[in-house]
């Protein structure tokens, strides 16, 4: 089976039931995405899949032929998509390790609601635990990347 | 036994194979590198600059500095990042008084080695008063050499020449010249021995709000955790370990798992006696080419366990035994006057108890360490608050010396105390020994909520009399918890006098009356530190006690609060009916005592500026509490909403917090937010329950914590700036949380919950 991750293409004839977490993990070597739970309760290891916020954790290989995935590290060249800087404006990160999680989380929600609500807040983020407690930020963060996605020139 | 990292809880700090080692002059310039100037400042190092105080007290840690040629700083950082934002603020200090230009600051994360002193990252004690002196010794004696390079290179006066922004600058010519230009010749200047430090209104950086050193890697994946670490031809190993503390292995069939694609090998781990202290609890291991491949195969293990003494823990039954525990006289830790005398002749007579369940620490990266033993040497990447302590740990279970073991420390994805404990790291070091290959041993959640170190779980009892004025005459406080002691020496089966000196015996009110009893509480589990540890439980009991009490006698509780605190004085706590010395986290009551005055302006400040007393919609309510701990002092007003059907939602948490000078104060606020976030999961949603020995929550679906619906949407932090002596920020924000919540539910006409969590939050939360 073929997909693509970050934009490049990608063979895999592994177990199908493996999943997507390990593949990046393991074998593409793309540690950003995280390992918190296993069971899709935590959403630290959250990456694109065709653009849809994905835990990657119980996400099966087998079910990702011709797909395209993003991680962390495909979300911009240069670390600087305005939800990145939006969390480094705010300082969000304190221990860092559910971050990669909350900023994919966070920039599929923009890429469909472009102004959300504090509810749709609520509901795209609900899914990825910050035991930092860097939650009042993260909603600071989003806040500030619409208003710069809202305001003209924003990308 | 010979390295408990809680230094204060139970016993004295131990300095066999702690000590720094000792740097005298003569050392300090043999370290002076070829290629740059390399400053190294230890407690010995701050003697030899010139403060004699530093000699023989408790050691000190201890800090690098290197400057390249090309004028890189280097700080080399000893204390462990797990969010706290110690590296930064280690960084901020060293170059601040360097007057080092902040772009060309470096972190590099030192190795776990005695050279460096204390490196056990815990107690909130990375920036307190004399660590914190040494980081900015350090940094001032790297600058007066530079000066006296440059003053001696253009033949002038050295008072003449000052460092300022990476250069250094002559007063009265235009000469200046960088830092970069200045290293050769610096480094053959005698390191001074008296370096005189910056006024705070001079500070660069301190005080300040720098950008963390460390964000840039953590918002684009790059950040490298223990479970990220990878070495050629890596095996990835998960260990099935005894679901109860205490059994063994007694056999296993290990069939269906080595048929498992990518399994290497299955092994039985060595089995831990109780109390097993640091040591891996044992099991049996899957090592695999992949962590898939591991996690799948542990499945199909069978395995048969021995029984073990706890076989029968029950979280309920146990919480009805420490409930009768407190119901009768302890062990007398506190005795001031005549308590029992004082309550049963009181005007008003006021008794409760609470109960604390076992907590998780639940760090979002469970624990994962990678090893390579080889060639008669081991080398560990792992994400420790203790890199030393896991350095002797290694060193025990592969039967290497401890020179032989280098323990290099990741970014911790959190770690709230649990990562202090190096089993995790000690099983990756047995197994690459036995298999002969690089091992990262990875746990799942399933392992870290099952097979790690919980919180304490207490039973407290309080009473109280109160007289006609409503002033309080007498207090009762009987604690009954298991001591973290007991993990190391299983005859502790009482809450220990340095647990109970975190927010019991150090109770600030003037009340001519107090007795504290321990009472029985043996253990079932191996307990652990977690992050303000036993200062939750009491902080929780003695606060919602007190509103109680405001209540009874009529007053408004902050009011009750400030007026039991008895006016403004400094309270030395041996001289208070302890029948031991309190320990005041590792310091004297001389340098750090307990200071009424900086209640009192905490309670004052959160109250101001949270609007207590002004008028609130139906259902809400303000809930105060206030709490010192780790030599700082915070106060706490939950706002709560409690609904219909008696759910409870924060709208808004405002928190003071006096740490005496904030280094960071962008991070001090950051560790606020996120003290309360943890507060109110602790109070709101978090339990560890036992059934028949074993564990009964599995994952984050069943140990429940705040996510973002449920938090606060208003988090204001009040940092008080008393110019006091420096305390901790890490963990002092924790423990004030749980009663104020609990005391606004009964402001907003809920029901008082006298045990945690209190209730649960909306579903989705």
């Amino acid at each position: 089976m073929r997909l693509t991750v970050n934009g490049t293409a990608r063979e895999y004839s592994g177990d199908p039931a493996q999943p997507l977490l390990w593949f990046l993990r393991d074998e593409l070597a793309l540690t950003g995405t995280k390992f918190g739970c296993g069971v899709a309760a935590c959403g630290a290891c959250m990456v694109h899949v065709d653009g849809k916020p994905t835990t990657a954790c119980v996400t099966p290989m087998g079910a990702l032929d011709g797909r395209a995935v993003v991680t962390i590290e495909g979300l911009s060249d240069a670390g600087d998509h305005p939800v990145q800087q939006a969390w480094a404006a705010a300082n969000v990160p304190q221990c860092g390790y559910c971050q990669s999680g909350q900023i994919m989380a966070a920039a599929a929600l923009l890429a469909t609601r472009p102004a959300p609500t504090e509810r749709d807040i609520d509901d795209a983020m609900n899914g990825v635990i910050c035991r930092c407690g860097t939650y009042p930020r993260i909603r600071e963060a989003i806040r500030a990347a619409a208003a710069r996605l809202a305001a003209p020139g924003g990308r | 036994m010979t390295h408990l990292p809680r230094p204060w809880l139970d016993r004295r700090r131990d300095r066999d194979g702690d000590a720094p080692a000792t740097l005298d002059r003569r050392d300090f310039l043999a370290r002076l590198g070829a290629t740059g100037l390399v400053l190294a400042i230890s407690a010995s190092g701050i003697s030899c600059l010139g403060d004699s105080a530093a000699a023989g007290d408790d050691w000190e840690p201890a800090v690098y500095l290197r400057i390249g040629e090309d004028g890189t700083v280097t700080v080399i950082v000893h204390r462990s990042e797990m969010g706290q934002g110690a590296r930064t603020a280690i960084a901020m200090s060293a170059a601040d008084e360097l007057e080092a230009e902040w772009s060309t600051v470096r972190i590099e994360q030192a190795v776990g080695d005695a050279k460096y002193g204390n490196q056990n990252t815990d107690g909130s004690s990375s920036i307190t008063d004399k660590s914190w002196l040494a980081v900015r010794q350090a940094g001032a004696a790297a600058r007066t050499m530079l000066e006296v390079a440059a003053a001696t290179e253009w033949g002038v006066d050295p008072t003449t020449v000052h460092g300022i922004n990476g250069e250094v600058v002559h007063t009265g010519s235009d000469r200046k010249a960088t830092y970069a230009s200045l290293v050769k010749r610096a480094r053959t200047v005698p390191v001074p021995t008296d370096v005189p430090l910056k006024s705070p209104d001079r500070y660069r950086y301190m005080g300040k709000d720098v950008a963390s050193l460390d964000l840039q890697a953590m918002i684009t994946g790059k950040a490298k955790y223990g479970q990220d670490m990878t070495l050629p031809g890596m095996r990835i190993a998960v260990i099935q370990r005894p679901p109860v503390y205490g059994a063994k292995v007694a056999k296993f069939d290990a069939t269906a798992a080595l048929a498992v694609p990518g399994v290497v090998k299955v092994v039985e781990m060595p089995a831990a006696d109780i109390p097993s202290a640091f040591k891996p609890l044992g099991g049996v291991a899957v090592v695999a080419t992949g962590t898939w491949a591991a996690i799948e195969a542990r499945k199909k293990l069978v395995i048969e366990w021995t029984s073990s003494p706890n076989d029968s823990y029950d979280s309920a039954a146990y919480r009805a035994q420490l409930e009768s525990a407190v119901r009768s006289e302890g062990t007398v830790v506190r005795d001031l006057g005549d308590a029992e005398s004082a309550i049963a002749g009181a005007a008003k007579r006021v008794s409760a108890e609470y109960y604390v369940p076992h907590l998780a620490q639940a760090p979002m990266e469970p624990p994962a360490a990678l090893a390579h033993v080889t060639g008669g040497r081991c080398e560990v990447w792992a994400c420790t608050q203790d890199p030393q302590t896991a350095q002797a740990t290694v060193a025990e279970v592969t039967g290497l010396k401890k020179e032989k073991v280098t323990v290099n420390v990741t970014f911790l994805g959190g770690a709230f105390g649990r990562k202090s404990k190096p089993d995790f790291i000690a099983e990756a070091a047995w197994l690459s020994k036995e298999v002969g290959a690089p091992v990262k041993v990875v746990w799942t959640r399933e392992d870290d909520l099952q097979n790690g170190y919980p919180h304490t779980v207490s039973v407290q009892r309080l009473e109280a009399g109160l007289d006609a004025d409503g002033q309080i005459v007498g207090l009762l406080h009987r604690v009954a918890s298991p001591p973290i002691g007991s993990t190391f020496d299983a005859t502790q089966d009482h809450h220990s006098e340095g647990e109970l000196a975190l927010g019991v015996l150090d109770l600030p009110y003037a009340i001519p009356n107090v007795r504290v009893e321990a009472c029985r509480a043996p253990a079932h589990v191996r307990i652990g530190w977690y992050r303000s540890v036993s200062n939750i439980p009491h902080a929780f009991a003695i606060n919602c006690f007190m509103d109680e009490l405001a209540r009874a006698a009529g007053k408004d509780p902050v009011r009750f609060l400030i007026d039991a605190l008895g006016g403004d004085r400094v309270i030395d706590m041996n001289a208070t009916g302890a029948k031991k010395a309190v320990d005041n986290y590792g310091k004297s009551w001389a340098d750090h005592p307990n200071d009424t005055a900086r209640h009192r302006r905490v309670i004052e400040t959160v109250a101001k500026e949270s609007g207590w007393g002004t008028p609130l919609p139906r259902g809400e309510g303000r809930g105060v509490a206030v709490h010192r701990s780790f030599l700082t002092y915070t106060a706490v007003v939950v706002r709560a909403k409690v609904a219909g059907d008696g759910t409870v939602t924060v709208p808004r948490v405002d928190i003071a917090m006096d740490c005496g000078y904030a280094v960071h104060p962008e991070r001090v606020r950051s560790q606020c937010e996120g003290a309360v976030v943890m507060g109110l999961s602790n109070t709101l949603l978090s339990q560890l329950t036992f059934a028949r020995g074993r564990v009964e929550q599995s994952n984050l679906t069943d140990y429940r914590v705040l996510r973002m619906a449920g938090a606060p949407r208003e988090i204001r932090v009040h940092l008080v700036h008393s110019g006091g002596p420096i305390g901790g920020v890490g963990e002092p924000g924790v423990p004030a949380v749980g009663a104020a919540l609990v005391n606004a539910v009964v402001a907003a006409g809920g029901v008082r919950g006298r045990q945690l969590p209190v209730s649960a939050m909306p579903s989705g939360a």
